[in-house]
């Protein structure tokens, strides 16, 4: 038998807040090229569940590896050098610099502090920032202060902060909060163009939304994985139904 | 294409002169202090600037650590002293070489233990202590003004911001650090002076630093570096370590999730003030002739901070305008109204921060600048600088 490869395994994964276990043995396989999409009513554990990936909380059990390389037991910034990468529920992005400053921060070159120092805004760095804001739908707005931009505009902003390291594991907290229809279509676009060789595990609401861009769907509930399966197979889910999607 | 880097001499101008409002402000700084002062006042009230204004070392440091960074350290005096302490050890070594060389072998004409500092004779040492030898070589304490501080800022930053301890608890910490080291300094009599601190320094390199003629190139000297520490700094908050800075203060866990390890972009700027404030410390001995604890405690530490504040948090120039404008008041004040001095001291620092949260700089900014610009009709192109804010 072939060992089946994946890219992000979680395994029995458990964390518990002063004997309240937010995340409760849960475990799951993303596959390399796949948009995974995790649901579940509120308190379910799916922000803390991305928390625990990206290394903002320490699990209390379980282990977590992404492409062989044990997260669990690496520090926040190492898991991202390592490909991993995450965007927050509220758009964390930097009030007071450019949208082009904002993405220069976030390019890989000058990570420590003496890198920083000496860093050189060269020709690939430049034409990696034009290249992310148009994917981003914002290289018309290079100069504007972040503080400035729309709710959805600081969304894209700080995917396309994401995108300046070519991370290869996203990690999205509902990225399609707070906007508009028509951003929603293109919010939906950028994903699925931008998840392409990569993986991602996003977090959503939107049901429409979520039957665009998912190709599989993991649903918890209370700490623990309820279903697991493509959208047509969990939306028939009775348990599903149940807990969450009948209300 | 737009952004990118120009040739080197427009970089050199945008980055480390600041552009057209950079270079016109620190044009202005750079007249009041080297032209108009020297010219308009006396060579008492010049060597008074010096000393004042070998406090705004401390808060320019403070624009970078504090207004940048978001960084606020009560402690900042630890590292000003510790420079200042340095530079009196080597100037006590060498005026105690002096008073042997008059006094010849003769022990009761020198009155103390020959060829070490007075105060250690006072105390019953009279052999100099092993980490006071490195003050007899002048190459040595300069490199030791700047390397004592740092370490002991590397130790404080690796401390306190890998176990993640920011903001107000910081603050405290650093306070209670530099009453600690006044207490050092105040109790271990024999090697530091104690209270009284290292007093009668004479001369540096056999150049007397107590003639009037002397103290006034001592002000220019002051006056070089500032200048040199304010083109340092605004070079600095160009790179992209100064675009981090801002980011770490605004919004800290996205730059640690953009992969940076945020305790070692802070320990670095903290390092980078305390230098910036030792090499003020070191100043300040030259410009007034000694040094003492009681200029290195927790209240001096405040007044930085105050100076930072009032001038503009995030002004390197409004730094100097800030120490200048509060240092002078106090001096004023606190002869005039004694008693009322702390209160008004409190609350000018009360009122900047909660009506002028950026200072005279972001007065300036606001209100000074605009009629300028009208007046000279160009003013597009500075408004568009003045917007983006330069430091």
């Amino acid at each position: 038998m072939i060992y089946p490869h994946y890219a992000l395994e979680v395994e029995e994964l458990t964390v518990s807040f002063d004997g309240f276990k937010a995340v409760n043995g849960v475990t799951l396989y993303v596959e390399k090229d796949e948009l995974r999409v995790v649901i579940g009513p509120n308190g379910a554990g799916k922000t803390t569940l991305l928390d625990l990936i990206c290394g903002r909380t320490k699990p209390t059990g379980g282990k977590i590896t992404f492409l062989d390389k044990v997260l669990t037991d690496m520090q926040e910034q190492e898991i991202v050098r390592s490909g991993v990468v995450r965007k927050f529920q509220t758009p964390s992005i930097y009030p007071k610099l450019s949208v082009f400053e904002n993405l220069e921060v976030s390019h890989p070159k000058g990570r420590t502090a003496f890198g920083a120092i000496f860093f050189r805004r060269t020709s690939d760095v430049v034409d990696k920032i034009h290249a992310v804001a148009k994917e981003i739908y914002l290289d018309g707005l290079l100069d504007m202060e972040g503080e400035k931009l729309s709710h959805g505009q600081k969304q894209w902003l700080e995917i396309g902060m994401l995108l300046m390291a070519d991370p290869q594991l996203l990690l999205l907290d509902e990225p399609v909060a707070g906007m508009s229809v028509r951003e929603r279509e293109q919010t939906a676009d950028l994903l699925r163009r931008i998840c392409k060789g990569r993986s991602a595990v996003v977090i959503e609401h939107d049901m429409k939304f979520v039957r665009k861009i998912a190709d599989k769907v993991t649903v918890l509930h209370q700490g623990k994985l309820l279903a697991e399966g493509p959208m047509d197979k969990i939306e028939s889910d009775p348990r599903v139904i149940e807990v969450y999607l009948g209300h | 294409m737009q952004h990118l880097q120009g040739s080197f001499v427009n970089t050199l101008y945008r980055n480390v002169l600041g552009g057209p409002t950079g270079a016109i402000g620190l044009g202005l700084l750079a007249l009041l202090l080297l032209v108009f002062l020297p010219l308009t006042i006396d060579s008492f009230r010049l060597n008074l600037m010096g000393k004042y204004l070998s406090l705004s070392f401390v808060a320019i440091g403070l624009v970078m650590c504090w207004g940048y960074g978001g960084i606020m350290s009560l402690g900042q005096g630890l590292f000003w002293g510790l420079g200042g302490y340095c530079m009196a050890a080597f100037l006590k070594l060498e005026a105690a070489a002096s008073i042997a060389g008059e006094a010849g072998s003769d022990q009761n004409k020198a009155l103390t233990t020959v060829g070490i500092p007075d105060f250690m004779d006072w105390n019953q040492i009279t052999v100099l202590p092993w980490f006071w030898e490195p003050f007899h070589s002048f190459p040595l304490t300069l490199l030791l003004i700047f390397a004592v501080p740092t370490i002991i800022a590397y130790i404080i930053g690796v401390a306190m911001f890998k176990r993640r301890v920011g903001g107000v608890y910081f603050a405290i910490i650093t306070q209670a650090l530099c009453w600690t080291m006044e207490i050092l300094f105040v109790t271990r009599q024999g090697w530091t002076g104690g209270i009284n601190g290292i007093t009668d320094l004479r001369t540096l390199l056999g150049w007397d630093i107590r003639t009037p003629e002397n103290q006034t190139i001592i002000y220019f000297v002051t006056c070089f570096l500032i200048i040199g520490c304010i083109l340092f700094g605004r070079w600095l908050l160009n790179t992209k370590f100064g675009r981090i800075l801002l980011a770490v203060r605004d919004m800290e866990d996205r730059v640690r999730f953009s992969g940076y390890d945020v305790a070692n972009i802070k320990t670095m700027v903290f390092c980078i003030a305390a230098a910036m404030s030792a090499l003020g410390g070191a100043m300040f001995v030259l410009n007034v002739g000694f040094m003492s604890p009681k200029l290195i405690t927790i209240e001096p530490s405040i007044y930085m901070v105050i100076f930072c504040a009032v001038g503009g948090r995030m002004s390197l120039i409004g730094a100097v305008y800030g120490t200048l404008a509060v240092s002078f008041g106090r001096t004023f004040f606190s002869e005039q109204f004694p008693a009322l001095w702390f209160f008004l001291m409190g609350s000018i620092f009360l009122l900047v921060t909660m009506v002028f949260p950026d200072g005279l700089a972001g007065a300036v900014r606001r209100w000074i600048w605009p009629p300028i610009e009208r007046l000279f009709g160009k003013g597009r192109a500075i408004s568009a600088a003045v917007k983006e804010g330069q430091p």
